[in-house]
């Protein structure tokens, strides 16, 4: 598709949006419908679709493959940091009553961290599994 | 800071957040250290569990500090700290003895995926183990599946994809099957807390949803645990797998799955709902000894090692599930004695076997041939285990046969006795099947002569081959923790 | 309209009954196909009946988002959801590693068809025996 004038104009309209409304997800999820998940799915789906207008060979370079595998295990380590930060406060595992002197604002921590988490390891995942998809049959390994 | 009350989290999460560091930190060597780290830290934590749930009993722990019923709670009582040590023990033994195993097997790049897959396995069994939550027992077990499919499909051959490819369909349906089970359960007494849903399900007792949550938890949970006739991934499963993960499933998986029945029968439904007002005494008796007769009989016509070894595993969880149906406490105990010594036993020789295929190329009878010259002290090991799975006085195995026949001498069923005796005679001729190859025939001309089994290799093999001795001749351990969680369980429900 | 002897009404556990038949289809494309992406495909819609399951009873008719107001009485059980949300990650998971196993099933083999590949496997081992 890579002389498909409207498409790729219009993708390039349509994608700074779709990651807008990832971060709108990600950050209206303590009040609202949404969250990492759902946020992580999006964010991934705008690189996916930047793959699929421009190629697997520039989405590769905006989104290394090193990068994204690392996604997949930081955002576990996030999750699991908040787990070990409110050990370490003095509090039970994944205790976030602890991570403020106020209990309601260290709830609110705990979840946006986690949340942070997810989002980071679920918009790797996706892009793992479309990379791996999408090259397969193509290059010759 | 005091870690000590926080050893229950500490148990899942050390594995847990290992995996990830694998990931990040790639280089194999690295990755390896990580691994290996985590599974020892993982043994000493669940030591001290079994340790402090041995003097103070049992250990309950609010994860984010979320009281019970409500919050998810982590619980050790003797039962699960006995299968913690088990699989923690196996996994710090596997370890080690992976890293050789796997240069030999597994292309070099996916290695730290292989210790990552190992790591998730590891937190996934744990965490079933160690929960008190119904739905986060599905969550661990899918995590443990997952990793194990993928460790599957990393053998050398090609069948090893279709392995982990029937054994993802017959897992994926016994894990809906028990999240059935447990969505039932959960409509029935509004908890997920097992403890707590034992409570409330004393007032819908008998009810069909309830009598479907049963069923369906039995059949789901049959399915990975792999009661005859569910078994049909385990072969292809175990006999295609990498060396260290055959070794690791074969000692664990299904003992876990096995841990998971025990839980949801006498802490969920209570004894007398599953045993007094059903026919299930009859059906495990009858699947039990079907199991046992059949698959031992299969594995005798086998002509590769890892496939004999595979068919045993079906019988001698026939074994396990026979223990189960005499529904007495000596039953029990013989049921929880045999989870472990026969996960023990069957580490052994999968980790022998690994060694075999490493310095010969292949586990067929074929290929062995004449092992005993070639390779005489793990041959030796290998008869050792191959008695253990007789039961020969001296071993492991012997132990759980004792306390079998005795749990069928209680019940007056002498019948019983007899076929368990004759069911061994059975053992007793695919164990032969090995001896015959590896001591009475001629070494084949293209055994690599001066290839070495590497110390790192033998020396986790040697460890759990004393194990198996070791536990056949002191049964404080294994029989004293059994027959304290057979009463546990069922003491606290009568 | 009451099923006879069993005093379910059609209407009022119409959920169960689309639950049940996403159930059974699924089970059956699993056990009847030979094809592996077809039975992953099964796998799926069986997966999708145990979501309806737990989240249909967890609606109550009238029922708003569980947030404390004075001008709400009637809550739906969110906890359902929760579990649910999970359960379809674990799908996904299980539904990614299954079509990747079936990649390379298909570049190990030729073929995504069962039978046809438990034949070519046949032949190989039949071979082995013979050594």
């Amino acid at each position: 598709m890579r002389h498909d004038v409207i498409l790729r104009v219009i993708a390039k309209l349509l994608i700074p949006f779709i990651l807008l409304f990832a971060l709108y997800v990600q950050f209206h999820g303590d009040f609202g419908p949404g969250g990492g998940f759902q946020a992580g799915v999006i964010l991934a789906a705008a690189v996916i679709f930047y793959g699929l207008i421009y190629g697997l060979a520039d989405a590769r370079k905006l989104v290394p493959e090193a990068v994204v595998e690392s996604m997949m295990a930081i955002g576990v380590l996030i999750y699991g940091g908040v787990g070990v930060a409110g050990l370490l406060l003095g509090g039970n595992y994944l205790d976030y009553f602890v991570l403020d002197p106020n209990p309601v604002h260290g709830q609110h921590r705990g979840i946006f961290w986690v949340e942070v988490g997810v989002a980071v390891t679920v918009s790797g995942v996706m892009l793992k599994i479309f990379y791996m998809f999408a090259d397969r049959g193509r290059v010759d390994e | 800071m005091n870690l000590a009350p926080h050893l229950p989290a500490l148990q899942v999460v050390v594995p847990l957040l290992a995996a990830p560091l694998t990931v990040l930190l790639r280089r194999r060597s690295v990755a390896f250290a990580v691994a290996l780290a985590a599974s020892w830290v993982a043994l000493a934590i669940a030591v001290a569990l079994w340790l402090r749930v041995a003097e103070g009993g049992t250990i309950s722990y609010a994860i984010g500090n979320w009281p019970a019923p409500w919050g998810i709670e982590y619980r050790v009582d003797a039962l699960s700290a006995f299968v913690l040590v088990l699989v923690t023990g196996i996994a710090a033994l596997v370890l080690p003895y992976s890293r050789a195993s796997i240069e030999a097997e597994v292309p070099p790049q996916k290695h730290y995926l292989f210790y990552t897959m190992f790591a998730l396995c590891l937190a996934g069994l744990l965490g079933i183990t160690i929960t008190g939550d119904a739905f986060n027992t599905f969550v661990f077990l899918e995590i443990s599946s997952l990793s194990i499919y993928v460790l599957i499909a990393l053998g050398r051959d090609r069948r090893a994809l279709l392995a982990a490819y029937q054994y993802l369909i017959m897992g994926t349906i016994g894990a809906t099957f028990i999240v059935i089970g447990i969505g039932l359960l959960y409509l029935m007494t509004g908890t997920l807390n097992l403890a707590d849903m034992g409570r409330r399900l004393a007032a819908v007792q008998g009810t069909r949803p309830v009598l479907a949550a049963l069923a369906f938890l039995t059949v789901g949970l049959s399915l990975k645990l792999a009661l005859f006739p569910l078994h049909q991934w385990l072969p292809n499963a175990y006999a295609f797998a990498p060396s260290a993960v055959s070794a690791f499933i074969a000692a664990t998986a299904t003992k876990v799955a096995v841990y998971v029945l025990l839980r949801f029968y006498y802490s969920v439904f209570g004894e007398s709902a599953v045993f007094a007002r059903l026919p299930m005494q009859e059906a495990m008796l009858l699947l039990a000894l079907a199991g046992i007769f059949v698959a031992s009989t299969v594995a005798i016509f086998q002509t590769d090692l890892k496939r004999l070894f595979a068919y045993s595993s079906v019988g001698q969880i026939g074994y396990i599930i026979l223990g189960l149906s005499f529904d007495s406490t000596s039953g029990l105990t013989a049921t929880i004695v045999h989870l472990f010594n026969h996960g023990v036993t069957k580490g052994a020789i999968f980790l022998l076997l690994g060694g075999v295929a490493l310095v010969t190329g292949g586990t067929s009878l074929a290929r062995i041939q004449g092992l005993g010259k070639r390779m005489p002290l793990t041959s030796f090991g290998i008869v050792l285990c191959g008695l253990s799975l007789i039961g020969i006085p001296g071993t492991a195995g012997f132990v759980s046969k004792w306390y079998l026949i005795r749990a069928a001498f209680e019940k007056g069923q002498w019948w019983l006795a007899f076929l368990i005796v004759a069911s061994s005679l059975l053992a007793a001729a695919y164990v032969w099947r090995f001896v015959e190859a590896a001591y009475f025939r001629e070494p084949r001309k293209d055994l690599t002569e001066g290839a070495k089994v590497p110390r790192s290799m033998a020396i986790p093999s040697g460890l759990l081959v004393a194990t198996v001795v070791y536990f056949g001749l002191d049964t404080s351990f294994t029989v004293g923790s059994a027959a304290q969680a057979a009463a546990l369980l069922l003491g606290g429900l009568r | 309209m009451t099923l006879a002897g069993t005093g379910m009404t059609l209407g009022g556990h119409f959920t169960y009954f689309i639950t049940l038949f996403l159930m059974i289809a699924g089970l059956f494309i699993v056990i009847a196909r030979g094809n592996l992406i077809k039975k992953l495909v099964g796998l799926s819609i069986f997966q999708t009946s145990v979501y309806l399951l737990y989240i249909a009873p967890g609606k109550l008719v009238g029922g708003t988002a569980p947030i404390l107001s004075d001008a709400f009485t009637v809550y739906s059980n969110p906890l359902p959801h929760v579990l649910i949300l999970t359960a379809i990650v674990v799908g996904v998971a299980t539904l990614a590693l299954g079509l990747a196993l079936v990649v390379r099933i298909r570049e190990a083999y030729g073929s995504i068809e069962e039978d046809e590949i438990l034949s070519l496997d046949a032949a190989p081992s039949r071979a082995e025996q013979q050594e």
